[in-house]
């Protein structure tokens, strides 16, 4: 593909565009996240070992990545002699067959599904309701979405844009609650007694993983709310889908992480349900789905494998000032903010080639990282390999092209400079058009200097 | 060649150096007046209702006091004496869907996060903690633990087919980052620190 003709088929900085017409929303918003990473910095300064417990975390996850063949069959292992089935899908396909198989084998129309940003990756929902198959997302933030039949914008808070008037309207016209009601904690029973009825009729629960142990053959779901147990121990079939990522090696790594999950995501010291699964009951079924969907080739990336550490916490996303200016839904990728834009390029790299665009590389994403990925770097280098594949929209390699020929000659250098402040003073608001001026769109240009600094410093020099 | 067999293969192909698994974290023991007063303090911000008696028949008398129907209450701890005591398994969790209250034994608590481990092996099935309206935790004085890295050193999470650690009431703050109480699971929740 030739680089100059390339357009991307959806765009960031449009969608950001777009969600950013209604300001007093954006305002909303960057507070509302701004809010959780102050938790989250509250949470992590209480503990003296937060930067050893962050180190040991990196290294777990280093030697799961060096190993993960190995701990994936010791995985296999235990948890088949554990009395747990166990599927392998090489992509999300595959994954959503598997996931059908179970259910048909067992003739349910209708299922409870606990949050699972694997199954928002694959797409399951969309593909169990082709096929006839009834799923309520029982995750209250993703029940939202559900019923206003948009993705997660967020993997922790799925709802996170949506304001509680809103919430409040589609419960009036889904759940029947009062019309104009949007007080939280109306709208929280609501859905309480609405899902209740589901849990107690569904004969089939899927739930994500949040960590799945080599060891025991066992796998940990963390929740606030109780939904992944709720769902769980009331029906006969459970299925747990994974990446092949969230393997861990021994239970005792779980005291690591589970000391860093919540303290990163929400800012809470651990979440209220950490429940460790490892045999099914007497008279249930129990499932896991191991998923690789690019994983295998993310780890043979040697600049971005580290983004396979990732335990799914949040924090870079309510960190990032360009997410919580632009809003999950403009990044077009199931998982969104800046572990999404180094995720997202290796499944699809013409698909999501601006992504790793929308940062300004301020670093505060490897900053909170828990696990110590250096995301900000991996954006950076996932816009060098995609420049080099020629995934790069062409009027950025222009302006780059021209910049470069600038900035590396001085005349032409003195020149441009010369003739800018000249235009500039001849013609200020020309350059605050913003579409002459891109820069000056959500900037006012300043006031131009009758000299550059090298005049003014070869005048001065002379004088003294 | 199987799924299985070509995610393995490529897994083994792209992965990459061997890097050494870190040790077990340990960190200096808190002395146990202590532990036990920085439990109570995080187990009430996280919601928790913590309260600190002599011995079982203490839980019975608070709970008569302060509930006064026992009609829709499970006990499933011998000699707390309130509400119907239970001991065998329950066949089918549906049955539960509008029982008030549970008690349950906790094997330890946790003080740096107000959570306590409760497992399959006291629990006559896996959903009571999560169905029942108000959870009501029982737990030894001397089986709460500074932190997670002694949690683990002193359990083994895998002999039971299934366990928990449990940090107060159900909650979310999905609409609007509002702390709501009670979400799916019990929207109050006691522990009961017994000496």
């Amino acid at each position: 593909m030739s680089s100059s003709t390339y357009i991307a088929p959806t765009d960031h900085a449009k969608a950001a565009d777009k969600f950013m017409e209604d300001e007093e929303r954006v305002n909303w918003h960057d507070k509302a996240l701004w809010f959780i990473r102050e938790k989250r910095d509250v949470a992590s300064k209480q503990l003296p070992e937060w930067e050893l417990l962050r180190e040991t975390a990196s290294q777990i996850k280093l030697n799961v990545l060096g190993n993960l063949d190995a701990y994936l069959e010791q995985f296999e292992q235990n948890a088949k002699q554990n009395g747990i089935t166990v599927h392998w899908a090489a992509d999300a396909a595959e994954h959503n067959r598997i996931v059908l198989d179970i259910i048909q084998k067992h003739g349910i129309q209708k299922l409870v599904k606990s949050k699972s940003m694997l199954t928002e990756e694959c797409h399951l929902n969309d593909y169990l309701a082709d096929n006839g198959i009834d799923v309520v997302d029982t995750d209250l933030g993703e029940r939202v979405v559900q019923l206003a039949q948009e993705p997660p914008s967020h993997i922790v808070l799925p709802c996170i844009h949506k304001r509680k008037e809103e919430v409040g309207e589609l419960f009036h016209k889904h759940l029947g609650t009062e019309k104009g009601a949007s007080d939280p904690a109306y709208l929280t029973e609501a859905a309480r007694q609405h899902l209740r009825e589901k849990f107690l009729t569904s004969d089939l629960a899927i739930t994500g993983v949040n960590f799945a142990i080599a060891e025991t053959g066992g796998f940990v779901v963390c929740t606030n709310e109780g939904n992944a147990d709720m769902g769980a121990h009331l029906a006969k079939v459970h299925i747990a889908c994974m990446g092949i990522e969230k393997i861990i090696p021994k239970a005792e790594n779980l005291s690591v992480f589970l000391r860093l999950l919540a303290r990163s995501a929400t800012g809470q010291p651990i979440t209220t349900y950490s429940s460790h699964f490892h045999r099914p009951r007497p008279d249930q079924e129990m499932h896991i789905v191991l998923v690789d969907n690019g994983r295998s080739i993310q780890l043979g990336r040697k600049d971005f494998y580290n983004s396979l550490k990732c335990i799914r916490c949040g924090a870079c996303i309510n960190t990032c000032p360009v997410y919580r200016r632009s809003g999950g839904h403009s990044y077009h990728y199931a998982i969104s903010g800046p572990i999404g834009a180094i995720l997202a390029p290796n499944m699809d790299m013409k698909k999501n080639a601006d992504l790793p665009f929308a940062s300004t590389l301020c670093g505060s994403c490897t900053n909170v990282c828990p696990v110590k990925i250096d995301i900000h770097n991996q954006l950076y280098q996932w816009r060098q390999v995609l420049a080099k594949e020629g995934y790069v929209p062409s009027s950025k390699t222009q302006g780059m092209k021209v910049m470069a020929s600038v900035l590396s000659n001085p005349t032409m250098f003195r020149m441009a400079g010369k003739s800018g402040r000249f235009m500039m003073r001849l013609a200020p608001g020309l350059a605050n058009i913003k579409a002459v001026n891109p820069w000056a769109k959500q900037r006012d240009m300043p006031e131009a200097p009758k000299e550059s600094f090298r005049e003014w410093y070869i005048k001065n020099k002379k004088k003294s | 060649m199987s799924s299985r067999e070509s995610i393995l293969k490529q897994v083994k192909a792209n992965k990459p150096a061997a890097a050494p698994l870190p040790g077990a974290l340990r960190f200096p023991p808190l002395p146990a007046a202590e532990c036990l007063e920085k439990y109570v303090r995080i187990a009430e911000a996280v919601g928790t209702v913590v309260m600190r008696v002599d011995d079982l028949s203490a839980i019975g008398a608070y709970l008569k006091k302060h509930y006064e129907s026992p009609e829709r209450v499970l006990n499933t701890v011998k000699g707390v004496g309130f509400g119907q005591e239970l001991s065998g398994p329950i066949e089918d969790g549906h049955t539960l869907s509008n029982l008030e209250m549970a008690v349950v034994q906790g094997t330890l608590a946790v003080a740096e996060n107000g959570a306590v481990w409760v497992s399959e092996e006291h629990l006559p099935i896996r959903v009571l903690p999560f169905i029942t309206e108000h959870l009501m935790l029982v737990v030894s004085e001397k089986d709460v633990v500074n932190n997670m890295h002694e949690a683990y050193a002193r359990l083994d999470v895998s002999a039971p087919g299934f366990g928990a650690f449990i940090s107060g009431p159900s909650r979310t703050a999905d609409i609007e980052q509002s702390l709501v109480i009670g979400a799916h699971g019990p929207k109050r929740a006691h522990v009961f620190l017994v000496k």
